[in-house]
């Protein structure tokens, strides 16, 4: 543990919901009143857990509490989780935006951050005094910046317009001079919030070569927040979870990623009806299992990956009349685009149980995430079950050696036949 | 943990506040930064404007106009043996502008740069620092045009005012006006983070504040008028620094070393305590803006 570069100590932070108005008069003077007489902040002990979905009793919340952590020299740390995790905050933290509410950090280097690109742009100002004026607030000298100008205007690819006031930009061309300025800067430990979202293809393939040669070839400290997985995976050493804003788990890349899709809330993979205490027979049809499988590992649960088999299997005792039945699925992604949809007749016993499979082949699915639709008719086409969200689901990309990090386009990612058929 | 103790750390982020945490090291290594901003602040003001920076010279004088007419040549308020009224109301709009223009500019530091203090951290003590600076460009550019009625004055007109031996003392009186400017600027700025209600009397208060200042009128002829009163302007420092400004300048009203000092002491407290608000509040004041 010799280099240790950055030290996170028990960090915490509160946040107070709702407006500020003159209720929030009373508690400052509450505060101040209980500071004057040597007492502690009343409010340090009410705070709740941050999660954004449930209705708390207190307006007082913990966005981070006690966060620990260590990042040793040329480290690249990934950090993940949902929104509303505390990520952002503790990047602002970090970057010193704000304090912690307790807790200290202690850092050997100077720190810059990449949290929002293009800050303090002056719309009057030419591209060239806006890349001088931008690089001091990120902490550069304007030696060091005069010393790269070029470099910086050549990365990006606004040479023409340099001398133009940045208001005549386009949006685009505004986050390319901005990330330009921000890929140059050089300290010690650098923060990376999502840049990867911004710019087009070309310049988001040439934004993470960046980001690689800063992180592997140049040997610096990354602090690096993302929701590509693929990029996460790839450029991390080591990543930490944090969920509703505490510390939930930390690994190398592969396993921590797994284990945080597997707990992820959106993932509902696998549903046991009877065990949760819910018999659920709509118009004779009683579900007794519903799940999303991985075929391709050892255990049914695991994480999917774009290159995992996958089991749709359920089980269900017919309670109708009649044998035979349609069974069925729509297998929706998140922008409730149906992707396809699949079913058969099949001859079920009445009163038994009956156990259905339908295997998606590997390498068809993109990263993202589903849902599925399942249905049920009886022979004659009258519905009797139907269940919109059922099962819902996530398949992560696997782990790229180099080059593009992004997200491969299209709805569905099929492995098809590739040759060279130029003459031997 | 107790190995870490004995490691060189860089610099500790910490919930504890100290009283004063200024690393004038930290604000030094940003001078840059300092100096881009007043460039920008500078440039970018009079941008699409076909008069540019003689703007910086028409507001001055069409107020002295104004001033005259009225202050003067209708309500009939002396301006001293022989000195010409428009120099006179020149001499105090200049300096009173330069901490009027401090004042309103450092007033607004947090608030009106919340996006970028919001995202990056330089030290914000710059942001207030960059403002008293332009602004000191500005007056710089101003006193040019009070010097070139000055010359006209003595030398077409004749009038008979010559500067003050106290003028030596012009760097001090220019860094009074700076501190009393920003150290009040900080303080209203640190106080409107999460009230705003203070930013509703800067904007009428500085307006009256220039009544009691003695902008228009000599503290003596005050003095006559409204002796009951005349304390209100005698203990205002501002008051006391354009007297000494329009006294070394134009050699009316009487230099008194005792009211200087005190102008003196009472800018430097106001500064110290201005800066230790700005400090204590610079820290987590994204939370509550």
């Amino acid at each position: 543990m010799a280099d240790i570069m950055l030290n996170v100590n028990k960090v915490s932070k509160q946040y107070r919901l709702g407006l500020i108005g003159t209720g929030t008069l009373s508690h400052d003077l509450n505060r101040w009143w209980r500071k004057l007489i040597g007492k502690d902040d009343p409010f340090l002990k009410i705070g709740e857990l941050n999660n954004r979905k449930v209705r708390g009793n207190s307006d007082y919340v913990w966005a981070l509490q006690d966060i620990s952590f260590e990042v040793r020299k040329g480290e690249v740390l990934g950090i993940i989780g949902e929104n509303g995790a505390g990520k952002s905050t503790l990047l602002k933290i970090l970057s010193r935006v704000t304090g912690p509410t307790t807790g200290e950090i202690k850092t050997k280097g100077r720190i810059a951050s990449l949290l929002e690109v293009g800050t303090g742009f002056h719309p009057e100002m030419t591209g060239r005094e806006n890349i001088f004026l931008n690089g001091a607030i990120l902490g550069m000298t304007k030696k060091e910046i005069a010393s790269k100008i070029n470099e910086i205007i050549d990365f990006s690819g606004c040479e023409r317009y340099i001398d133009t006031p940045v208001k005549r930009y386009s949006s685009g061309m505004r986050v390319r001079l901005a990330f330009a300025v921000a890929a140059h800067l050089e300290p010690d430990i650098l923060v990376i919030d999502e840049v990867l979202a911004v710019g087009d293809a070309e310049f988001q393939k040439k934004a993470i070569g960046k980001m690689q040669d800063i992180s592997k070839g140049e040997g610096r400290t990354v602090l690096f927040v993302s929701h590509n997985m693929a990029a996460i995976e790839t450029l991390c050493d080591r990543v930490i979870v944090l969920k509703d804003g505490r510390f939930f788990d930390e690994g190398t890349p592969t396993e921590a990623i797994n284990n945080y899709l597997k707990n992820s809330t959106f993932s509902q993979r696998i549903i046991e009806f009877n065990k949760n205490g819910i018999v659920d027979v709509k118009e004779g049809i009683q579900m007794i299992y519903a799940g999303v499988e991985n075929a391709s590992a050892e255990h049914v649960d695991d994480v999917l990956d774009v290159t995992s088999e996958i089991d749709i299997r359920f089980k269900f005792i017919n309670k109708t009349k009649g044998k035979v039945l349609s069974f069925g699925y729509d297998l929706k992604n998140i922008r409730e685009e149906v992707i396809f949809g699949s079913g058969s007749k099949f001859t079920c016993n009445i009163n038994e149980v009956t156990e259905l499979v339908c295997r998606i082949p590997a390498n068809f699915l993109n990263d993202d995430m589903y849902q599925i639709h399942l249905y049920a008719h009886s022979e004659a086409m009258n519905l009797l079950y139907s269940e919109k969200d059922l099962l819902t689901f996530e398949i992560k990309d696997i782990k790229r050696e180099s080059g593009y990090l992004g997200r491969i386009n299209g709805v569905i990612r099929p492995k098809l036949l590739w040759q060279s058929v130029s003459d031997k | 943990m107790n190995t870490l103790k004995e490691e060189k750390w860089l610099y500790t982020i910490s919930s504890k506040k100290p009283l004063i945490n200024l690393n004038f090291k930290e604000i030094w290594r940003y001078r840059d930064l300092l100096m881009l901003f007043v460039k920008r602040d500078v440039i970018t003001v009079y941008k699409q404007t076909i008069l540019g920076p003689i703007w910086y010279i028409i507001q001055p004088l069409f107020t002295s106009v104004i001033f005259t007419l009225i202050f003067n040549n209708l309500a009939n308020i002396p301006t001293g043996d022989g000195v010409p009224s428009f120099l006179f109301n020149l001499a105090g709009i200049t300096s009173w502008n330069y901490f009027k223009e401090c004042l309103t500019g450092t007033s607004g530091t947090f608030t009106k740069n919340q996006n970028i203090f919001g995202k990056v951290y330089f030290p914000r003590v710059i942001m207030p620092l960059s403002i008293v600076f332009s602004n000191l460009l500005k007056f710089g550019i101003q006193s040019l045009v009070f010097i070139g009625f000055y010359l006209f004055y003595v030398y077409v007109e004749n009038a008979q005012i010559k500067p003050n031996t106290s003028l030596i003392l012009l760097p001090i009186v220019i860094l009074i006006m700076a501190m009393l400017g920003l150290g009040l600027g900080m303080l209203i700025s640190s106080m409107t983070t999460k009230y705003r209600d203070l930013t509703f009397l800067v904007q009428f208060g500085v307006q009256l504040l220039m009544y009691g200042s003695a902008v228009m009128y000599p503290l003596s002829y005050f003095r006559e008028k409204l002796p009951e009163y005349a304390w209100l302007v005698e203990y205002n420092p501002i008051a006391i620094v354009i007297e000494v400004f329009r006294n070394m300048t134009l050699g009316v009203n009487s230099f008194s070393l005792k009211e200087f000092i005190y102008a003196l002491v009472v800018s430097v407290i106001l500064f110290l305590f201005g800066l230790i608000v700005f400090n204590r509040t610079e820290k987590n004041f994204i939370d509550t803006v």
